[in-house]
């Protein structure tokens, strides 16, 4: 779906890569997490991917099309990000405007607008709620109206860039929810940024960033159990691996297998 | 008071007023200035009046609402009240207190100025009560068109009025955590003399600052991975539909303006 191949960057200021050469592929249809502490490399990877960083060295691959100069504004349009403030990408004035900022941004037909508009509100289940304005709504609210604003583009890849760092956990738990749901029955493909290791959990593919390098790559499982590689990177194993290590032989389990287990 | 404070406030409603299409309200607003000044004498003015209070009505507002959500403007326009009666002359003298008189002149005048303000004030008031910020600056952005002609960049302007509407809780929320942070590590705001007071302000303003300009920053690149490139190519999700009612209701406007000038002396 998207490669990425020997992706270099380096900020003007400083002397070390942000990013250090890295090569990367996303699958069609995959959850793929990208991991790390903060100034890992993480956030510049997302913003060379989408365009607001344009002086990378290294190559972009979407489907089997290198992106260039001539061809960026069309490819890119299938990706769509969420960022990680709430109130900061709040385009619109009520819900609904917001969702169709960027249909209108594309200059589609009215109708085509309201039939999108709902449909995406109805995926994050914020359609009661679509003549709000934004000040009423809650943090996870507002994440998930930033969610339906990104998936009324119809990306083929929908990227989440810390969008729950800033929410309380209710607010975390139900965009997560929403977005199990969007990947599990709708196959939505995911690019899913975080620094937080127990929100990986249904990831098809783990990738961990340290110092703008790659350190470790697999699935959730084998991420886990590199206890060492994950306390270089400075990240915290998850509390319930610890207890499953300790109480059940170091079998891996899921945090919602554990529960059942243990209980 | 603050709270109680109707300027600039949108309460949302399905009245008829409401249901007017914007720009239908800002002419028919702009049409009241102008008429207001052809009464000159008492018939004028209670015919304005009753109009104001009818328009009230329709709207679904209480008097006495509209009354204690203006009480501070109302409190300001005593005073351009008491300039006229001391002020103007002519006439007869009604009070003579020696160093100051009253004349009927100034009297007369000083009441029919301030019952333009506040009719004035008042239909505005009902304008914005009634329109939601974004139906205003939708209006204000299709009223203002022909300007493009003259090179303003009305949708720019719209798009900007609009942000900035919306930005304007989360800058309250902002500010008041900005003064308990501020407050919490000894700075006070209430107490020293003038130079002292703005002083304290400082503290407030430039993390306020600071933030403003990351906020704006993260919504640039928020608009732009979203598509955004300026009015080329954008279509409307918002549409406003000008209707017979609306006509009607400017017609009923230049009927009554044209009421008011037969009425004259």
């Amino acid at each position: 779906m998207i490669s990425l191949k020997d992706i270099a960057f380096k900020y003007r200021s400083e002397e070390a890569y942000a990013l250090d050469h890295i090569s990367i592929s996303f699958n069609a249809g995959e959850w793929t997490s990208i991991i790390g502490h903060n100034g890992s490399g993480k956030s510049t990877l997302v913003k060379i991917i989408m365009g607001i960083i344009e002086d990378y060295e290294g190559e972009i691959y979407v489907g089997n099309e290198l992106l260039t100069e001539k061809n960026k504004q069309r490819l890119r349009r299938k990706f769509a990000i969420v960022f990680q403030n709430p109130d900061n990408q709040f385009v619109g004035a009520t819900v609904e405007d917001d969702v169709a900022f960027g249909l209108e941004n594309l200059g589609l037909e009215r109708e085509e607008m309201i039939a999108r508009t709902e449909h995406a509100l109805g995926l994050v289940n914020m359609l009661e709620f679509r003549s709000h304005e934004p000040h009423r709504l809650s943090g996870g609210q507002k994440q998930r109206v930033a969610i339906a604003g990104a998936l009324a583009l119809q990306p083929e890849v929908l990227i989440l860039d810390e969008a729950t760092s800033m929410l309380d956990p209710a607010g975390r738990n139900e965009v997560l929810s929403i977005l199990w749901n969007l990947h599990e029955q709708l196959d939505t493909t995911i690019l899913y940024i975080t620094h937080d290791l127990t929100e990986i959990d249904h990831s098809d593919k783990v990738i961990v960033m340290n110092d703008g390098s790659i350190v470790g790559e697999g699935t959730v499982e084998e991420i886990y159990r590199d206890k060492e590689m994950l306390e270089r990177s400075s990240l915290k194993v998850p509390y319930t691996v610890e207890i499953s290590n300790a109480l059940l032989d170091g079998s891996f389990v899921t945090h919602d297998e554990l529960v059942v287990r243990l209980s | 008071m603050l709270s109680s404070m109707l300027l600039g406030r949108y309460i949302p409603g399905d009245s008829i007023v409401h249901r007017l299409d914007p720009r239908a309200k800002i002419i028919s607003v702009i049409l009241f200035m102008i008429i207001v000044f052809f009464a000159n004498h008492w018939v004028g003015y209670s015919l304005l009046i009753l109009f104001v209070l009818s328009v009230t009505k329709l709207a679904g507002l209480s008097i006495r609402f509209l009354f204690n959500g203006l009480k501070l403007i109302f409190i300001l326009l005593i005073f351009t009240f008491l300039m006229h009666i001391f002020l103007t002359k002519g006439g007869t003298v009604l009070v003579d207190g020696g160093f100051f008189t009253i004349e009927s002149e100034g009297l007369i005048t000083g009441i029919y100025i301030t019952i333009r303000l506040i009719l004035l004030v008042v239909i505005t008031t009902l304008m914005t009560l009634t329109t939601s910020p974004i139906e205003l600056t939708d209006a204000i952005e299709k009223l203002c068109r022909p300007l493009k002609a003259l090179k303003v960049p009305v949708h720019e302007i719209a798009m900007m009025m609009s942000i900035s509407l919306r930005f304007i809780p989360t800058l309250m929320d902002e500010t008041e955590k900005i003064i308990k942070a501020q407050s919490a590590r000894g700075s006070t705001f209430m107490t020293g003399n003038l130079k002292q007071r703005i002083n304290a302000l400082v503290p407030i303003f430039i993390p306020l600052f600071m933030s403003a300009f990351k906020r704006a920053e993260e919504m640039a690149i928020a608009m732009e991975v979203r598509g955004y490139q300026g009015e080329e190519g954008r279509t409307h999700y918002r549409l406003l539909s000008w209707r017979t009612r609306d006509t009607l209701a400017l017609i009923v406007l230049v009927l009554f303006g044209t009421l008011l000038i037969f009425v004259r002396q």
